[in-house]
């Protein structure tokens, strides 16, 4: 990249909510149904019917606002935004425009190390489209022939959470997706697969000469469908954008579509000239007003999120990296550390061992969870700080405890790892090393400081290992003086 | 007299003395149908067999005791514009020929719940849209009393129908007058309620903020059983109001002595025919004699309601009319694509006035302008809404003119702005959404009939009633049209 | 007070592009006839722009009742044969219809 240049990205997220039912009306919310058997008058926008109101959504995306650190609107409304397309029933899609539920929020993310702070635009509800099949030659939209419609998802809510242009890199860009993910999945309000389209993620990107400088022209970028593309995408199309102003041309303020095959972004040309939204008060819905004891109560039933960990973590002494790692890792780990602190293990050393080894055993070993005894971990963590494991003894006791061989004391018993704490059995062994190597003694003695190392394997060889090397080496030296 | 003729009350009354049955009542409003329908062409479908079945089941509940209250076998239309499941419903548009919605509408739902035998689906202006019924893609109604004139509208079917005796009372739709205006035209009693006291779900939208279903029947008595039956709370509709409901009868039968009555100065003068706002003094003169107090009110903004809502109805219906795109029900003409295939289906499907109140709408909304027009008329709107609400403090209910003029004939208004000027005195209590009811007092000298407006504050329904019936009494309004002398 | 003529007045309207957003495929002449008709009704409804509407909120459902929610509970949804037969063309369970974009 060249001296000077300076990407804005900001990101909008859509979140698809897991209620029971759809945002205004009564058909069920669910994944991968034959088509069209989740639809009624409303969704299907028949003559006559009307939409009412999901609360548990508007409980959500409160929910939502807050985790986000967001100001809640004690009154918003609905508008309704119009634009014709196959997919959308009513031709105009129910949404929030200039009073959206939540506000002005923010979400801190890490990359290597630094923490940075991200800006949320707002927070808006509103509902999902149909899905359109363009059918023939290969499932492309360019080269369809025909179109065909289901409605299964038309009508489930959906959460909009448009960043500020607050992002800088395309790292910071996967962070803020991952972190804002990881937020919506823990507060359990929706699936948050990427896969299946529950969460989606457009980026809108500027370069511009310097941090002092005005904003860019933005591009908006679609059709990311993994972290690894978002960063990709994002990353391609600042070096596109320098590329293009170096060469002294203009960026086009439009739309580009992120191919994955071919790792470019092309322009997704739309014979629409600039959108016209026609937005107004949706008349057939009445405001929303969020009483402050409302908020109250949804604040009370916020669960503890990432950052909110993080910092726990780090009073507990946990390291920065590492609380960092734990804060975001699955649940299973969390908890595995939760209750290995619970049964008395120093948190630091949980901390270090669970998203070390054992992070790094599930990666060897190919298994997405694991079912541990945490007593078992914490066990083991204290037979370190006695003395009675080394370090490579541990892992192997780990090794142990996660293949379900039994307790940490059990698994060193029958693996014979447990190290020699009887400090007149090593001194016997040494003993016998020295009288076994006379010429290594006189080596020594003689300022060949280096033997030491070949006493120390016999004395541990002579004890299977179990001997501690520290206090035979302490001994060794003290003999030979 | 026909069993045709009977009122809702009396016909009730009937049902229960033994005197008639449902069936007698049903086949006589059928044969009436069948004898006016080729010169009032009020209904687009009767459906006859589906009527006889309801009334015979009526007639079984009666005798076996099951009495589910006034309208219980008692022959009702429909404007076309509420959906009946499995009836084709097209709110006289081509773009819904063949239509059968899967589905009732609520109000539908609490009138087979009230034991009401549904007659058919009465005509209307394209999507509620016109005041003449000259809009219906399926031909004009016309008007018992004139044939050569114009029922009003929108809910011209609905007004004809009751007038010619083809039903004891009919549902309309009212969204700038259009219950009350052909009410007037047609000298039947018609009702606007409270917005938000009757389900809108299953009602095929022109504009959702301004629409509401009322009765149009015969009397006043027979207005306030059809609202009873039909009004509460719909969980299906999100403006449906969830609190409590008043009593409609509690003021029936008080009378006017003491009440304080506004007359809305604004709705005088050009345009007004002679017959009109005399048929209204001397309904005044009548109001006070009886012991009301009659004073002189002003509504400066109602100067503007025609304008606000010119912009606000429009508006709303570009948005609520944008579902009919040919994709999922409906008519479609094929396209290349499916923007093509869209825009040649609505073409097509809608007529001049739908198109024309389209385009207005989408330019009300589109950028640039939504602030001096779309913006502007909701403002205007809250402020006729408080200067409705300080009126209220000083009168019990308003009065004027339901139309400025009596039915007038077809192809008279071909210019949209004069069509438009004929909801003038209707339009202000759709836009505060007040209640409002129009009352036949008279006829005029070529005898067409002439109404008067009440007007009360949102749940005034009570003393609205109260007063219309006083002035039913006052009024002695018993003319029928000739055609339905000639037949009875 | 009069401030109409402070305001801009809908003299010129691009009636083409209006029914583009709208959707309707109209024939020149009738888009002519639209655009006067259209012009004269707006002149007129322009009335509201005279009323001095400083500080005023735009107006709500009537009764000014709020927070109308339903229930998160399945009610159920139509038969899947009853919403195809409405259709003009269905096919293997969707609503078919032409491609979003034409053939180049
Ligand atoms: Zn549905």
């Amino acid at each position: 990249m060249s001296v000077g240049w300076e990407p804005v990205i900001g990101i909008e997220v859509h979140v698809e909510l897991a209620t029971q039912s759809k945002m205004f009306c009564g058909c069920a919310v669910s994944f991968g149904e034959a088509p069209n058997t989740n639809v009624c008058p409303t969704c299907l926008a028949l003559p006559g019917a009307l939409p009412v109101t999901n609360g548990k959504a508007i409980e959500w995306i409160i929910k939502i606002g807050l985790a986000l650190h967001c100001e809640i609107s004690e009154w918003s409304v609905f508008h309704r935004k119009n634009y014709f397309y196959a997919d959308l029933p009513k031709n105009y899609q129910i949404s929030q425009y200039d009073v959206p539920v939540c506000h002005d929020g923010w979400l801190d993310i890490d990359v290597d190390g630094e923490t940075a702070r991200i800006g949320i635009e707002r927070a808006h509800q509103e509902e999902d489209t149909g899905k359109s099949l363009h059918m023939g030659e290969g499932g492309r939209i360019h080269a369809a022939t025909e179109t065909l419609l289901d409605f299964n998802r038309a009508g489930v809510p959906l959460v909009e959470v448009v960043s500020k242009p607050d992002i800088r890199s395309a790292a910071q860009a996967r962070a803020y997706a991952q972190t804002l993910r990881q937020v919506i999945a823990e507060l359990g309000v929706s699936d948050a697969r990427l896969e299946e389209g529950s969460i989606r993620f457009d980026a809108n990107i500027s370069v511009r000469q310097g941090p002092d400088a005005e904003f860019g022209t933005k591009v908006e970028i679609k059709n990311m469908n993994s972290f690894r593309s978002l960063e990709k995408a994002v990353d391609f199309e600042i070096k596109r954008q320098i590329a293009e102003l170096e060469a002294e041309g203009t960026i086009i303020q439009e739309t580009r579509h992120w191919d994955e095959e071919a790792a470019v972004t092309t322009s997704m040309r739309t014979k629409e000239g600039s959108s016209d939204y026609r937005y107004f008060t949706e008349p057939d819905l009445v405001p929303l007003v969020v009483t402050p004891e409302w908020r109250e109560h949804i604040l009370s039933t916020l669960p503890e999120l990432p950052h909110q960990r993080k910092d726990r973590y780090l009073a507990l002494g946990v390291d920065t990296q590492t609380a960092l790692a734990l804060s975001s890792a699955d649940t299973a780990l969390r908890s595995l550390f939760e209750d290995t602190v619970g049964a008395g293990a120093d948190a630091k050393a949980a901390a270090n061992w669970i998203t070390g080894e054992v992070v790094a055993w599930m990666r060897r070993e190919s298994v997405d969870t694991i079912d541990v005894d945490s007593a078992s971990v914490a066990e083991m963590i204290g037979m370190i700080d006695a003395n009675e494991l080394s370090a490579s003894a541990a892992k192997e006791v780990l090794d142990g405890i996660l293949r379900g061989e039994g307790t940490a004391r059990a698994v060193a018993e029958s693996r014979d790892l447990i190290q020699m704490t009887d400090t007149g059995a090593i001194e016997s062994a040494v003993d016998s090393v020295l009288a076994d190597n006379p010429d290594a003694v006189e080596r020594y003695r003689a300022g060949e400081q280096k033997v030491v190392g070949f006493l120390v394997g016999q004395v541990m060889r002579a004890t299977q290992g179990k001997a501690d090397p520290k206090a035979v080496n302490g001994l060794l030296r003290e003999k030979l003086s | 007299m026909s069993l045709a003729d009977l009122t809702i009350t009396d016909a009730a009354a009937g049902l229960r003395a033994g005197s008639h049955s449902s069936v007698d009542l049903t086949e006589a409003v059928l044969e009436r149908a069948s004898m006016t329908e080729a010169e009032v062409h009020a209904y687009l479908t009767i459906d006859r067999e589906a009527a006889l079945d309801a009334a015979r089941a009526a007639d079984a509940e009666l005798a076996a005791g099951e009495d589910r209250g006034m309208l219980h076998g008692i022959p009702i239309a429909l404007k076309d514009n509420m959906c009946q499941r499995g009836v084709e419903t097209t709110a006289a548009s081509q773009i819904l020929a063949g239509y059968r919605p899967p589905y009732d509408a609520t109000v539908v739902t609490r009138l087979r719940d009230a034991g009401a035998v549904l007659i058919g689906k009465a005509n209307l202006d394209e999507f509620a849209m016109g005041s003449s019924t000259e809009n219906s893609a399926y031909g004009p109604s016309r008007n018992p009393w004139d044939t050569g004139r114009v029922p009003g509208g929108s809910s011209g079917g609905s007004a004809a129908a009751v007038a010619a005796g083809s039903a004891l009372g009919a549902l309309g739709s009212d969204t700038g007058g259009s219950i009350r205006q052909p009410g007037s035209l047609c000298g039947v009693v018609g009702m606007k309620p409270t917005y938000g006291t009757v389900s809108r779900y299953g009602l095929i939208a022109f504009a959702s903020s301004l629409d509401q279903i009322g009765p149009i029947t015969r009397t006043v008595d027979d207005a306030v059983a059809v609202l009873e039956s039909i009004s509460g709370h719909d969980p299906l509709d999100a403006t449906s109001w969830a609190g409590d409901y008043p009593d409609l009868t509690s003021e029936i039968d008080a009378g006017v002595a003491g009440k304080r009555i506004g007359v809305v100065s604004e709705f005088a003068g050009e345009g007004y025919e002679p017959a009109v706002t005399g048929a209204l003094s001397h309904t005044l003169d009548q109001l006070s004699d009886a012991g009301a107090e009659v004073v002189e009110v002003s509504l400066p903004t109602v100067e503007l309601a025609l304008s606000a809502y010119y912009l606000i109805a429009p508006a709303e219906c570009s948005a609520n009319l944008a579902r009919f795109d040919g994709m999922r029900y409906g008519l479609r003409v094929d396209g290349e694509t499916t923007e093509e295939l869209m825009a040649r289906t609505r073409a097509r499907g809608f007529g001049p006035e739908v198109i024309r109140r389209i385009l207005l709408g989408t330019y009300a909304l589109s950028a640039g302008y939504y602030d001096a027009f779309y913006g502007q008329a909701h403002k205007a709107r809250t402020v006729l809404r408080t200067e409705f609400a300080a009126a209220y403090e000083k009168v019990d209910v308003l009065m004027s003119p339901t139309s400025p003029t009596v039915a007038f004939p077809f192809d008279a208004k071909s210019d949209p702005l004069s069509m438009y000027l004929s909801d003038v005195c209707t339009i202000p209590s759709n836009l505060s959404g007040d209640p409002a009811i129009s009352v036949p007092v008279g006829l005029d000298g070529r005898g067409l009939p002439i109404g008067v407006q009440v007007m009360a504050p949102a749940m005034g329904e009570p003393v609205l009633f109260g007063v219309a019936k006083t002035i039913e009494r006052l009024a002695g309004f018993d003319a029928r049209p000739a055609m339905v002398e000639e037949l009875a | 007070m009069d401030r109409s003529t402070l305001l801009p007045m809908p003299i010129d309207i691009d009636i083409a592009h209006v029914a583009r957003l709208a959707r309707l495929d109209l024939p020149e002449d009738e888009l002519d006839t639209l655009r006067s008709q259209l012009s004269a009704i707006l002149e007129h409804a322009a009335k509201v722009q005279s009323l001095d509407t400083e500080g005023v909120e735009p107006s709500n459902h009537p009764l000014g009742f709020v927070n109308a929610f339903r229930e998160d509970v399945v009610t159920g949804s139509l038969d899947r044969d009853e919403v195809l037969a409405m259709a003009p063309e269905a096919r293997d369970g969707y609503f078919a219809a032409p491609p979003a974009m034409s053939q180049e």
